[in-house]
């Protein structure tokens, strides 16, 4: 009987020759990540719990980016806390400034093909972008993580996805994983794994990956995985070993449900307000008049969404009441773009570039909306008050579609 | 496990995701305590101040979805509700209540049979009373009951380490 990816991986981590879905093991963990909204209160389980020191320092990472920089005086404690808990405990994996954790740990090396991750965010996910079996935990498990180095699972069922042939111009790899959820719902893949294959994929950057991969936790999945190869070689600059390789789904694998789409069917898509499976096409509100835009996030603040914003806006300016905030996933995007021109392209037509971190997204930190207004946004969340108060409507789209709102000040 | 009680309902309906339970606005209060009072506001704003301890909420489907903060459960907890009953929970929200010994219940049916402000009675692993028919609930897997016997995971972690 053939095996899933999450079953392969499963079972080069633990020994367990014929682990399959619906067990439940204990699994060895490759690498944690801790961000500083939750250090505080990781810290305090942990010795609550009578650890007295880290179970391998060098496998914990600490990411300060939901509150970098701090726009409230308290802030400032969670920076204290976590700087004393790597001082305590021996870390030297700490990030204070460098950009949005879900980028960091892919970008800065932390992750590779197989591992198995968790993290105290529920878009720890985006790591199934080169191959590993990411999820996010709170932070009561993450403490016991840090003590033991175990976790234990159940071993997910597996919904494939299959995506073949060529994506029309303008639809970004947003379009594919929105209209995914809206097909799933917002709970079609709960405690399920996702595993994306086909043509199309094959082609796409990691980078495109990883935006699909960070929202499979909107339709409720566990985690999502794509297969390793020459792009994620390239990508996470190291040689595959034949074990990475074959995290292939068998032909003969068990899945609890397939989905394929033809590639030429998609059309560019909204999640409209306030849930994330509420998707519809731009089509449906061409016109709708909008008072924000926001590129950025975990989702799509990589280099290829800030260049496609630049492509749209290049030589054009954004619609004077329309404010438009472009926020890069890291201080590499940030630098990158920076020295290849697209920020003074997005600069030049109006935007307001902001330093990476999580900002906006979460509604911590600058741009806020209130009642009434409506914005469109590249993030991966449209529940209410996520970014203001609860009357803000949040329209979830693509670096594309925003960067055409933007100019128009409506949807387009 | 075997556990009987009475309790009144509150009403919620499908998608209740982590926003709702706590804004981000609020997580970094420093307490959950100082946190309580915000709890479902973006959603019913004096719901907070309405739930009496022993109060139970029953939801829709894919309850606590969104983010992994387990204020979330905390704060249901911490509001005095003695348990939460939905066609279904969110995976991450389902980890982190058990590990804070937030009791949670799986019924597809309970949700559209109930009124806010109805009475039931509960018993644990058994089912739920209400108007004269039983809604019957499943049992926890083995070891989760393991971590909820223990008080929790931060009490099974002590154990281990030999605080208790």
């Amino acid at each position: 009987m053939g095996a899933t990816i999450i079953e392969k991986i499963v079972r080069r981590n633990t020994g367990i020759e014929n682990a399959k879905a619906g067990d439940i093991v204990t699994v060895n963990v490759d690498r944690v990540m801790i961000h500083d909204i939750f250090i505080p209160f990781v810290k305090e389980k942990f010795e609550e719990m009578g650890f007295t020191k880290l179970w391998d320092p060098d496998k914990v990472v600490l990411i300060y980016d939901h509150l970098v920089p701090a726009s409230q005086v308290d802030d400032t404690r969670h920076f204290r806390i976590g700087n004393e808990f790597v001082e305590k405990y021996g870390m030297k994996n700490i990030h204070r400034s460098d950009g949005i954790c879900h980028q960091l740990m892919t970008e800065a090396g932390y992750v590779k093909p197989g591992n198995i991750v968790f993290g105290t965010d529920s878009h720890t996910t985006t790591y199934g972008c080169v191959g590993a079996f990411s999820s996010g935990v709170g932070y009561t498990e993450m403490a016991s993580i840090l003590g033991t180095g175990t976790m234990w699972i159940k071993v997910p069922e597996t919904i494939k996805v299959t995506i073949d042939g060529k994506l029309p111009s303008d639809v970004m790899s947003k379009d594919i994983i929105l209209k995914l959820i809206g097909d799933l719902g917002a709970d079609g893949a709960t405690y399920k794994a996702l595993e994306f294959s086909g043509s199309t994929v094959e082609n796409m950057t990691v980078a495109s990956r990883m935006a699909m991969a960070n929202m499979a936790i909107e339709a409720g999945a566990k985690c999502a995985l794509f297969t390793p190869d020459e792009k994620t070689a390239e990508y996470c600059e190291m040689e595959l070993t034949d074990a990475e390789r074959s995290l292939v789904g068998d032909e003969d694998a068990v899945y609890c449900q397939e989905i394929h789409y033809r590639a030429e069917d998609f059309v560019r898509v909204l999640a409209c307000p306030s849930q994330v499976d509420n998707i519809q096409p731009v089509s449906s509100w061409t016109g709708t008049e909008i008072d924000q835009v926001f590129i950025g996030s975990c989702t799509n603040g990589r280099l290829e969404d800030l260049e496609r914003a630049a492509a749209v806006l290049k030589g054009k300016k954004v619609a004077p009441f329309v404010k438009l905030i472009v926020t890069p996933a890291s201080r590499k995007i940030y630098r990158e773009a920076d020295a290849n021109g697209t920020l003074q392209i997005l600069a030049e037509a109006g935007a307001i570039i902001t330093h990476p971190g999580c900002g906006l997204c979460c509604g911590r930190t600058g741009g806020i909306l209130t009642d009434g207004e409506r914005v469109v946004a590249t993030n991966n969340r449209n529940f209410l008050g996520r970014m203001g108060t609860s009357k803000v409507e949040i329209f979830l789209a693509s670096p594309e579609t925003a960067a055409r709102c933007a100019i128009e000040g409506k949807i387009n | 496990m075997s556990d009987t009680f009475a309790a009144k309902v509150w009403v919620l309906g499908d998608d209740i995701d982590t926003d709702i339970i706590i804004p981000t606005e609020y997580l970094a209060l420093k307490t959950v305590e100082d946190m309580k009072p915000y709890a479902f506001s973006p959603l019913r704003p004096e719901l907070a101040g309405q739930i009496q301890p022993g109060d139970i909420i029953v939801a829709g489907k894919n309850f606590g979805c969104g983010s992994s903060r387990e204020q979330a459960p905390e704060i249901i907890k911490a509001l005095g509700v003695r348990c939460v009953v939905a066609k279904s929970f969110a995976r991450i929200f389902f980890r982190n209540a058990i590990n804070n010994g937030l009791l949670l219940i799986e019924n597809p049916d309970l949700h559209d049979a109930v009124a806010e402000g109805d009475i039931v009675e509960v018993t644990v692993n058994e089912g739920i009373l209400h108007n004269g028919t039983t809604y019957p609930i499943a049992s926890l897997p083995q070891n989760l009951v393991e971590i909820i016997e223990a008080g929790g995971l931060v009490k099974a972690m002590r154990k281990r380490n030999g605080l208790e």
